[in-house]
Order: C-alpha cells, then structure tokens, then sequence
C-alpha cells in the first residue's frame, strides 16, 4: 500500500505543480479557486465509478473489449450524460458561492462555461483512461478492482486540474 | 441489454453519490476561494493542495473499505466503546500512512519548487502545516468513516456502497478546512507572513 501511496502523491505533487504555475491567475478570480476542488473530485469520481463497473463486469464475465459492446458504449455514453448534468450546476455553484462570500470577477456565464466545457472534455477523457487501465489490467491478468481504481482516480484527478487550468486560458 | 439500458442503468445509479460528493467539492472550493490570503502568504502551499486532497481520499477510502471488508466477514463488531484490536490497528495505521503521505508531498513540493527556482516557503513551514492538516482531517475523517460504516452495517445498509461518497465528500471538506486551520495555526506560531 505505501508505495503505491507515495507514488500517487508525487503525481499529485505534479499537478499541483501545474496549478502552482498558473497561480497569479487563480489568484486574482477567486472562482476559478473554488472550482478547483469539485473539478478534481468530480473528474476522479466519473473515473473511479466507470472503472468499479467495468471491473465487476469484466469479472462476471459480461463484458467484451469491442466498441460495438453495449455494456461498454452504454457505460461510456452515461459518463458523459453525468458530466453534462453536474457540471453546469458545478459552474452555477462555483459562481454563486464566491459571489455570496465575497465577490467574483468573472461573470456566472463565463464560470459556467468554464466548468460545462471542462466536464465535457474530463468525460471523454475519464471514458479513454479507464478502458485503457482496465484493458492493460485485463491483459497483464491483474485484478482490475486492486489496479485500476486508484489508477484511474488518481490520473482523473491531475486531468481534472491540467483541464481546468487549460479551459481557462482558452475561455479568458 | 441495449446500450440505451446500459446507459440508463449506469446513470441512475451513479447520480446521487456524484451529487452528494460534489456539494462537498463546492463548499471546500469556497473555502479555497477565501484562502487566497493564506495562499499568498506560503508560496507553494497551493503546490500541495492536490496531494493533501488525494492523499484523505487514498487513505480514509481503503480504511473505510476494509473496516467494511471485516465487518462483512464478522472480524469486527460494528461498536466503537468494543475497543477492538483489529479497528484500533486499522485506525493507527490508516493516520500513519496519511502523516507520512502528507510530509512527503511537502518535502517533494519543497525539492521541486526549488530546483525550479520558484518561490517557496521554508521546508520546516511546508512540512508543519502538511501535517497538523494531516493530523486534524485524519482524526475527523477516522471518526467520521467508522461511525457511518458501523451505523449503516447495523441498519442492514451495505457499508462498502457507502464508503466512496461519505469519503469524497467529507474528505474535501475537512481537508480544506483543516487545511486552513493549520496554515493559520503555523503562520501564528510562526510569525512567518
């Protein structure tokens, strides 16, 4: 357990390496601040639950790597349909939380945009990391329950900061 | 099953522990959002940020799925005044792998800001707050995981459906707070602003 622990927290380390660099920035919009922690949980969340189901798929014997495979294509299209209905409210509650404490700078259209077009893109990535994981898994006969979750959690939620912090260049 | 069902399926059944986890994630946001004061004034604290996040979830989300594991196979009885080795042990070495995660992800942030020649506070200050932070959120968290794992076992709820959300969504919280609280306590007793 704790070198698998210590090596997850250096790729932590490295995303917040990423925020580091982009600090000033974040700084100055205090609700690009305050999305960062439900971005992150949330990215690692959609990772984690999909690779919990598609391990227990695959160890039931329910489950095919071809993406005609409705177990799969039904697993992935609901990940991205989960980002599309929690990140506008995500960007809403970023926004009006910080604007109920102390005032934003950005407005509510700008931080939900931010926010949907993140989700958007962490979805599609959680659906790539997972499948890949759990595959690589598969394929090297480990177990996916022991392998993958911390894995695909741990990879989400640098994805999840590496996302945010792009979209907001893009967006600002 | 056709890929509509799966789909359907899959959603419904993820949507309330995603909900609830990010409520969670919004209010430690908030409070991240108001520590910009704190942020400013320990260069490199926003480095760890991240990792010390993780690192509650990482650890309080294995002990809570192997407290849920024994209660399963009866290796443990879902009461806490039963003082049992096997919890306290679980427990003790859940907070140990958390002070030691915790310490490392300052050191490494401390080690890497420096070769990179960024700005960063003192080692001593990076590693003070990362672990009384560590210290506060595992004590809350250890209590927070035991007590809802044996409530919910002794209500017939299975615990290890229960462990993921309760982590993620306290986790955030307590971490950022205590976080919060740690840096202030350092800076305090420190005198370094």
């Amino acid at each position: 357990m704790l070198p698998v622990l210590l090596v997850l927290t250096l790729v932590e380390v490295g995303s917040g390496l990423v925020l580091g660099r982009f600090e000033a920035q974040l700084l100055r919009f205090p609700s690009l601040l305050a999305l960062i922690p439900v971005t992150i949980g949330s990215a690692g969340n959609l990772g984690s639950i999909l690779a919990a189901r598609l391990s227990t798929a695959l160890h039931l014997g329910t489950l095919s790597f071809d993406p005609t495979d409705d177990r799969l294509g039904g697993n992935a299209i609901a990940t991205v349909a989960l980002a599309l209905t929690l990140f506008p409210a995500v960007g809403v509650g970023a926004w009006g939380l910080t604007a109920l404490t102390g005032g934003t700078r950005l407005s509510p259209a700008t931080v939900v945009t931010i926010a949907v077009a993140s989700g958007l893109v962490l979805a599609v990535l959680a659906v790539v990391v997972t499948v890949t994981v759990t595959y690589i898994a598969y394929r090297l006969e480990l177990d996916p329950d022991d392998v993958v979750i911390p894995v695909v959690t741990n990879v989400c939620d640098v994805l999840g900061v590496v996302v945010l912090v792009g979209t907001a260049q893009v967006v600002l | 099953m056709s890929v509509r069902d799966a789909a359907s399926e899959a959603y419904r059944e993820a949507l309330p522990a995603l909900s609830a986890s990010l409520v969670g994630g919004l209010l430690a946001g908030v409070v991240l959002g108001g520590m910009r004061g704190e942020l400013r004034a320990v260069p490199g604290l926003l480095v760890v940020v991240p990792a010390l996040l993780a690192t509650r979830g990482n650890v309080y989300g294995s002990l809570g799925a192997r407290i849920s594991t024994a209660l399963h196979q009866g290796l443990v009885e879902p009461r806490i005044r039963a003082g049992d080795e096997r919890l306290r042990a679980a427990v003790a070495a859940a907070l140990a792998n958390g002070l030691l995660a915790s310490t490392f992800a300052a050191v490494a942030a401390f080690a890497i800001l420096t070769t990179l020649g960024a700005p960063v506070a003192p080692l001593p200050v990076l590693v003070a707050i990362a672990v009384l932070a560590g210290v506060f959120s595992g004590v809350a968290l250890s209590a927070v995981v035991v007590t809802a794992v044996f409530a919910g076992f002794r209500r017939g709820r299975d615990p290890d459906a229960l462990v993921g959300p309760l982590v993620t969504t306290t986790g955030d919280v307590f971490g950022v707070l205590f976080l919060l609280g740690a840096v202030r306590l350092v800076l305090a007793v420190g005198g370094v602003v």
